[in-house]
C-alpha cells in the first residue's frame, strides 16, 4: 500500500462529557471501499464529520490524501465529496439546480463531469425541473451522490448513506459504490447494517466510539474463532432463547431471524444440549452447524466490553 | 468569490420560490405606509367640553363661541354646576371641563386682569388630555389677554402646520426597514442549518466572505425597494416628500440595511434553531424601535437611557431620514450620520463574517 487515503492517529471527539470518537487510528488504502460499521451511537457520524472538516478533533489527527483535515481545510475540501447522513440539498431548488449549484461552488460544471455521475443522475434527468424536496427517498439519495460526486473527488465520504431506504435501492446503492471504487475512487460509507459489510474491501467494526477490529469481512468472519450453532424449536422463541442462556454450556445465544445463534463455552454438545431442552418442554429442538458473520463477530466483540 | 454570483442566484431563486416571503416583503412597505399613519394618529380633534359659565356675559359668551368654533373642540353641554360637568366626565360623555369664573367679563371689560379660569381634563388618555388641555388653554390666553399686554407668537420650523405625518412617515420608514432587513437575515442561515443544507455548504471550498455577502446582499436590495414603496406611498398617499435629495435618501437607507442585516446574520450565526434566534431578534428590535427615538423623543429619555441610544442604528437613521424629509439636510449635515452607519454596517458585517464557522469547534 502506498500513501493511504485516509489515515487517522488517536482521533478523539468529545461533546461535553461525552467521548462520541475515542482514540481512533485507522488506514484506509487508495482505492479502497471501506465500510464503518456499528449501531446507533457508535461515532460513525462523528467521525465521517472529522473526516470531511465539519468538525475538529478535541485530540489526534486525521490526514485525507496527506492533507491535514485542521491544518489544510481548503485542500481537503477540494478532493473530498460527502454525503451526509440527512437530505441536506435545498428542497426548493430543482434537481438540475442543485446539481449545477454544487458544480459551481467546486468551480466545474456539469457537462465536465458528466460521464462519471451518468449512470447515477441518468435517472433522474427526466425529474430534472422537480423541485428536490419533492422527489422520493432513493431519487433524493441518488441526487445527493450526483452532487457529491459532480466535482470528481478523490476521496468519497458516504455517512449512513443506506439508512431509510428499501432494500432494493440499498442494493443498487453498494453496486454503483463498487463501480465507483472500480474507476479508482476511494470510497469510506458507514452503516448500521452488518449485512452491507460483504460488499466492502475492508470493514471497521465500531462501538461506543471505538474500532474493535479493521479487516477484510472474511476475516473478520474467519475471526470468529469457535463452532457457531443455529438453534430452533417448535415453541415460544423467546422462551426458548432464554432456556438455551440459562444453560451452563452455552457460551452466547443471540435471537437472529429466523434461528438463535448460539456458542459453546468448551467442547460443542448439540447432542446434549438438544437433550436438556427437550427434557425441559421444547419440542422438535434443532441446532446445526452455521457459518459466523460479521454481526457474531461484532456480538462477540462488543461482548468482552460489557 | 467566483462562487458569487452562484449563491446569489440561489438566493434569489429560494426567495421568490417562497410562497410567502415576496408578498410579505411587498405588504409589510405597503401596510405600514398605508394604515400605521391612520391609526396613529397623534392629532387629537373633537375634544369634547362641558362648559360651566357663572359669569353669563358677552365676554364668557363669546369665549365659548370660540371654543364651539374650534376644529378641535365640540362644545357637548353647559351644565349648571362644576359638579353636574365631573359628572358628564365620568359618564366619558366629556373631556374637559371649561370653568368661567362669575366677573370674568366685568374685570375684563375694566381692562383689569380677571379672575382664572379653570380647565380640569380626563387624564385617561393622557395625550388627549394634555393636547386638548394646551390647546384651549391657548384660546383661552388669547381670548383674555387684556389690551396691551405682551402676546406669544409661535412659529413652528420645518413642519409649520404640525402635520403629523411629516413626522411619522420616516419614523415608519425606520419600522419597516428594521422589520424586512434585520428579522428575515437572522431567519436565514439558521434556517440553513436546521434544514442541514449549511453542512453540505460547508463541505465546498466556498468562502466564509463569499458565502455570507450572498446572505447579505439580497436584503440590500429588498430594504432598498421597500424604501421605494415607502417614499412612493408617503408622497403620494399623504403628499409628504423628502425635502433632501433621493439619492440622499437612497444612500443612507442603503447604510442602514447593511446594518439591520449585518447584525440579522449575526443573530442567525449564533442561534442553532429558529425559536432561539427568532426570540433574540425581537428583544433588540423592540429596543431599537422604542428607544431610537422614532415615536419618543430621545431628549425626554433618562441620562442613561439617552447615552445607550448612540449605540441605536435607529436613532442615526431616524434622525438622518427626519432631517432629509423635514429640513432637506445635505450630505454634509449628515455626516455624522453616514459615518456613524457606515461604521456599524462594517463592524456587523466583519463580525456576521466572524460568526459564521464552517467547521464545529
Amino acid at each position: 500500500m502506498n500513501a493511504p487515503a485516509i489515515a487517522t492517529e488517536n482521533l478523539t471527539r468529545r461533546f461535553g462529557r461525552l467521548t462520541a470518537l475515542d482514540g481512533v487510528t485507522f488506514r484506509v488504502g487508495r482505492g479502497e471501499l471501506f465500510g464503518v460499521i456499528g449501531p446507533d451511537g457508535a461515532g460513525k457520524t462523528t467521525l465521517m464529520r472529522l473526516l470531511a472538516t465539519l468538525s475538529r478533533p478535541d485530540a489526534g489527527r486525521a490526514s485525507v490524501l496527506e492533507f491535514d483535515t485542521v491544518r489544510q481545510q481548503a485542500e481537503v475540501r477540494r478532493r473530498v465529496g460527502y454525503m451526509p447522513g440527512r437530505f441536506a440539498l435545498y428542497p426548493d431548488l430543482t434537481v438540475a439546480e442543485n446539481l449545477a449549484f454544487f458544480a459551481a461552488l467546486y468551480r466545474t460544471d456539469v457537462a465536465a463531469n458528466y460521464d462519471l455521475i451518468a449512470p447515477i443522475y441518468g435517472p433522474l434527468e427526466r425529474f430534472a425541473s422537480r423541485p428536490a424536496g419533492k422527489l422520493s427517498g432513493g431519487m433524493k439519495q441518488k441526487l445527493a451522490l450526483s452532487c457529491a460526486l459532480i466535482h470528481r473527488p478523490d476521496v468519497l465520504l458516504l455517512d449512513e448513506p443506506t439508512t431509510g431506504v428499501d432494500p432494493v435501492s440499498r442494493r443498487e446503492f453498494w453496486t454503483i459504490l463498487a463501480r465507483l471504487r472500480s474507476q479508482g475512487m476511494t470510497v469510506v460509507a458507514s452503516t448500521p447494517y452488518m449485512d452491507e459489510a460483504s460488499r466492502c474491501d475492508r470493514i471497521a467494526l465500531c462501538d461506543a466510539g471505538r474500532f474493535l477490529r479493521v479487516d477484510s469481512p472474511d476475516a473478520v468472519r474467519r475471526s470468529y474463532g469457535r463452532p457457531l450453532f443455529g438453534l430452533s424449536a417448535a415453541a415460544d422463541r423467546h422462551a426458548l432463547l432464554l432456556a438455551a442462556r440459562r444453560d451452563a454450556a452455552v457460551r452466547s445465544c443471540y435471537a437472529f431471524g429466523n434461528e438463535h445463534h448460539l456458542a459453546f463455552r468448551d467442547r460443542p454438545d448439540p447432542d446434549g444440549l438438544r437433550d436438556r431442552l427437550e427434557a425441559g418442554g421444547f419440542r422438535d429442538v434443532c441446532l446445526r452447524p452455521i457459518e459466523p458473520g460479521v454481526e457474531d463477530c461484532f456480538m462477540q466483540l462488543t461482548e468482552r466490553h460489557d | 468569490m467566483n462562487a458569487l454570483p452562484y449563491l446569489l442566484e440561489k438566493e434569489f431563486k429560494q426567495f421568490l420560490r417562497n410562497a410567502l416571503l415576496p408578498r410579505i416583503a411587498l405588504m409589510v412597505p405597503l401596510m405600514v405606509m398605508l394604515v400605521a399613519p391612520l391609526v396613529a394618529t397623534m392629532d387629537v380633534r373633537d375634544v369634547r367640553v362641558a362648559l360651566v359659565d357663572h359669569d353669563r356675559t358677552v365676554a364668557s359668551r363669546r369665549l365659548a363661541d370660540r371654543v364651539a368654533a374650534s376644529p378641535y373642540f365640540t362644545l357637548v353641554a353647559r351644565p349648571a354646576a362644576y359638579a353636574a360637568a365631573l359628572r358628564l366626565v365620568e359618564d366619558d360623555r366629556a373631556d374637559v371641563v371649561l370653568t368661567i369664573p362669575a366677573d370674568y367679563g366685568r374685570q375684563l371689560g375694566a381692562g383689569r386682569e380677571p379672575p382664572r379660569v379653570h380647565i380640569a381634563a380626563n387624564a385617561v388618555n393622557a395625550i388627549k388630555a394634555q393636547l386638548g388641555a394646551g390647546y384651549l388653554s391657548q384660546l383661552v390666553a388669547a381670548h383674555t389677554a387684556t389690551p396691551g399686554a405682551d402676546r406669544l407668537a409661535v412659529q413652528y420650523r420645518y413642519n409649520p402646520t404640525l402635520d403629523y405625518h411629516a413626522y411619522m412617515v420616516p419614523a415608519l420608514m425606520t419600522l419597516l426597514l428594521v422589520v424586512l432587513c434585520g428579522v428575515l437575515p437572522a431567519l436565514n442561515i439558521v434556517s440553513e442549518k436546521e434544514i442541514g443544507t449549511i453542512e453540505q455548504i460547508n463541505v465546498t471550498p466556498v468562502g466564509r466572505l463569499t458565502f455570507t455577502l450572498a446572505k447579505l446582499i439580497p436584503f440590500w436590495v429588498i430594504g432598498l425597494v421597500a424604501v421605494a414603496v415607502g417614499v412612493v406611498v408617503g408622497g403620494a398617499v399623504y403628499g409628504v416628500w423628502p425635502a433632501g435629495s433621493l439619492w440622499l435618501v437612497g444612500l443612507v437607507s442603503l447604510l442602514f440595511t447593511g446594518v439591520m442585516s449585518g447584525f440579522g446574520l449575526v443573530v442567525s450565526g449564533y442561534s442553532s434553531t429558529l425559536r432561539q434566534a427568532l426570540f433574540v431578534i425581537y428583544f433588540f428590535v423592540m429596543i431599537f424601535i422604542l428607544m431610537g427615538g422614532l415615536f419618543t423623543p430621545i431628549a425626554s429619555m433618562p441620562r442613561w437611557a439617552q447615552a445607550v441610544t448612540y449605540a441605536l442604528p435607529t436613532r442615526y437613521y431616524g434622525e438622518a431620514m427626519r432631517a432629509l424629509y423635514l429640513k432637506g439636510a445635505t450630505a454634509i449635515d449628515l455626516l455624522p450620520h453616514l459615518g456613524a452607519l457606515a461604521l456599524m454596517a462594517l463592524g456587523l458585517g466583519a463580525w456576521a463574517v466572524g460568526s459564521y464557522k464552517k467547521t464545529e469547534r
